[in-house]
């Protein structure tokens, strides 16, 4: 594992606890703005997978991909979101895998948290996240974030309607 | 009094509606695990989920745990998942390569693939007793029945009935889609099987696959917001979307379009609706493949192929076919008000790569856990079951543009897509295998 700066450190964990606050909050331009133009949010169907593209996925979304997910939920005919979800993400045990010294780009491993309640009941997700970031002035964009989730393989009790 | 055990079947299916008991009572449920799900042919799954000696892979026929095997000859055997020992599971994975032998956790006896006793410990402590090999419940038991065809492997646990082809009839045609439409004739499965559970009926779902009425409805949301995105990239790239947006914004087609649909009910209760989406367009990949069709068929018999047009096949009970994108959704009841499905999509053996990704964008919009197509849908069909189970009524509608369909050789077709003739065929299949005597 890489030294890197408390101020890298204290960087990137407000970043994750950011995006994690845009989905709870269902900040959705806000969540499009987190990825690069070229982005992705990647969730595999299985630990073993090592790439998203031209495989079965949980999801595999761009930006356009995303702009339906958020269309569609924002759609007042959304009937399943009649009530909507609400969730809570806590986000934690944050290690940076890699910092590029030229460019800033930061490779970083999570793990997470999260309750999901809707329609009188609730659901509880757990996995790692791993966040390939752009450094920019602006601060970090995710070119692709994947997600695993430790029931990947396991039956779904309903869908996941937006990300997790 | 028909069926038997306090049920009057004919008391509950009319043509034209049925009583909500079918899908709400547990003693109902009961009576069609055995009467349909053990006696009628039940989709297993396909030859290609096990394609090496010692291969294996479970689900579950009805209620009972089964194994598919491949054996080193190349047969393949489907078994009941059970030690004749002491009757522990011999597999609680969902797949895998078990080598020359089941063997068992607990004892260590161990079976071929096609359930043969090929070892059993402390032998001779069963010198003098009545335990004999030739015995066949010394054996793993096989499922009374097995059938391929076209690398569909389905089984019956009833030693009689009819044979699979008789079975599916006409609706065979579905089956054939598929496979027709790979260049070598053959699909291979994609191992990754989602699996969904619905809180409802198994009959909701089946019924729901060929309601061509709910898709502009239930769909709306999805429908217009992928239209948005799809006008939204044009401008934006100067291109046109890809084939895999308009499976979602077809959704949203107007009403007219759906009904002009036509719907089969087969015999057994296989229904087919008509395709919609216009999969054959003038792309570059298209052509590719109709190319690579050509080489292998022929050209009259390449457009008899792609000329086929079907959206949506049932064989009932057991299963849902979309045959041109090559997706498979298993149908496996839990309980009166769950079900489970088991998801599956395959390749075209011999067709370009792009057209598999076809088949994979599908599976992903429509079938994968963050489906935004079924995520309305199972709603729908949860609040159907809680209605069903409310006392504010006995009935359930079937009547739109029923005494309306042609039928020839026992096969019903309407072109009025909103006709329930699917619901009113799949319930004429239910009322006979329910009506029948039991064990019969």
């Amino acid at each position: 594992m890489s030294e890197v700066s408390l101020e890298t450190q204290r960087r990137v964990e407000q970043f994750l606890y950011r995006q994690a606050e845009i989905l709870d909050e269902r900040m959705w331009d806000d969540w499009l703005n987190l990825f690069t133009p070229e982005g992705h949010y990647w969730m595999p169907a299985s630990p073993e997978q090592t790439e998203g593209e031209g495989q079965a996925n949980i999801f595999y979304e761009d930006h356009y991909l995303m702009r339906v997910r958020i269309g569609r939920v924002n759609h007042p005919n959304a009937w399943s979101q009649y009530p909507p979800n609400r969730t809570g993400h806590v986000v934690s045990n944050v290690i940076v895998e890699t910092e590029d010294a030229a460019s800033g780009d930061i490779v970083v491993r999570s793990k997470f948290y999260v309750a999901e309640y809707r329609n009188d009941e609730q659901r509880f997700f757990a996995g790692k996240y791993r966040h390939d970031l752009v450094n920019s002035p602006d601060g970090y964009r995710i070119r692709l974030q994947r997600v695993d989730i430790v029931n990947a393989e396991g039956p779904f009790d309903y869908v996941l309607q937006y990300w997790i | 009094m028909a069926g038997g055990n306090g049920f009057d079947i004919d008391a509950l299916v009319e043509p034209d509606r049925v009583h909500r008991a079918c899908y709400a009572d547990e003693e109902i449920f009961e009576r069609e695990i055995r009467q349909i799900f053990h006696k009628s042919w039940i989709y297993v799954g396909h030859e290609s989920q096990v394609p090496n000696a010692g291969d294996y892979a479970t689900t579950v026929i009805g209620k009972q745990p089964v194994i598919m095997a491949r054996h080193p000859d190349r047969s393949i055997h489907v078994l009941y998942n059970r030690c004749p020992h002491r009757g522990a599971l011999l597999c609680n994975q969902r797949s895998g390569n078990t080598g020359a032998a089941f063997t068992c956790s607990y004892h260590s006896w161990q079976f071929k693939m096609d359930g043969k006793v090929r070892h059993i410990p402390i032998q001779s402590g069963y010198d003098n007793t009545r335990f004999s090999l030739d015995d066949p419940d010394s054996h793993m038991k096989p499922v009374a029945r097995k059938e391929v065809y076209r690398g569909f492997v389905f089984a019956s646990l009833a030693a009689d009935g009819p044979d699979l082809k008789d079975w599916l009839g006409t609706a065979i045609a579905g089956i054939d889609d598929m496979c027709d439409r790979a260049p070598e004739g053959e699909v291979e499965v994609v191992p990754t099987c989602f699996r969904m559970i619905q809180k409802s009926n198994w009959k909701i779902f089946l019924e729901n696959q060929l309601d061509a009425v709910h898709p502009s409805i239930t769909h709306t949301s999805t429908g217009l917001a992928a239209q948005k995105v799809e006008q939204e990239m044009e401008a934006e790239t100067g291109k046109p979307p890809p084939l895999s947006y308009h499976y979602i914004s077809a959704f949203a087609m107007d009403l007219d379009k759906w009904g002009a649909l036509d719907v089969v009910g087969h015999p057994h209760g296989h229904c087919v609706l008509q395709g919609y989406m216009g999969l054959r367009p003038s792309d570059p990949d298209t052509l590719e493949y109709e190319e690579v069709m050509r080489k292998h068929y022929g050209p009259e018999r390449t457009e008899e192929i792609l000329d086929v047009n079907i959206h949506h096949l049932l064989v009932y009970p057991c299963l849902s076919i979309q045959s041109p994108l090559q997706q498979l959704r298993a149908v496996r009841p839990l309980a009166a008000n769950k079900t489970l499905t088991e998801i599956w999509h395959f390749r075209l053996k011999g067709a370009p790569e792009p057209i598999y990704r076809r088949a994979l964008d599908y599976f992903y919009l429509v079938n994968s856990p963050s489906t935004m197509i079924n995520a309305d849908d199972l709603y729908n069909f949860w609040k159907c079951q809680v209605g069903l189970e409310s006392e504010g009524g006995d009935w359930v509608s079937f009547h739109r543009n029923a005494g309306q369909d042609r039928v020839e050789d026992g096969v019903a077709t309407s072109n009025i897509g909103f006709s329930e003739l699917p619901m009113r065929n799949q319930f004429e299949a239910w009322r006979d295998y329910m009506a029948a005597e039991d064990g019969a």
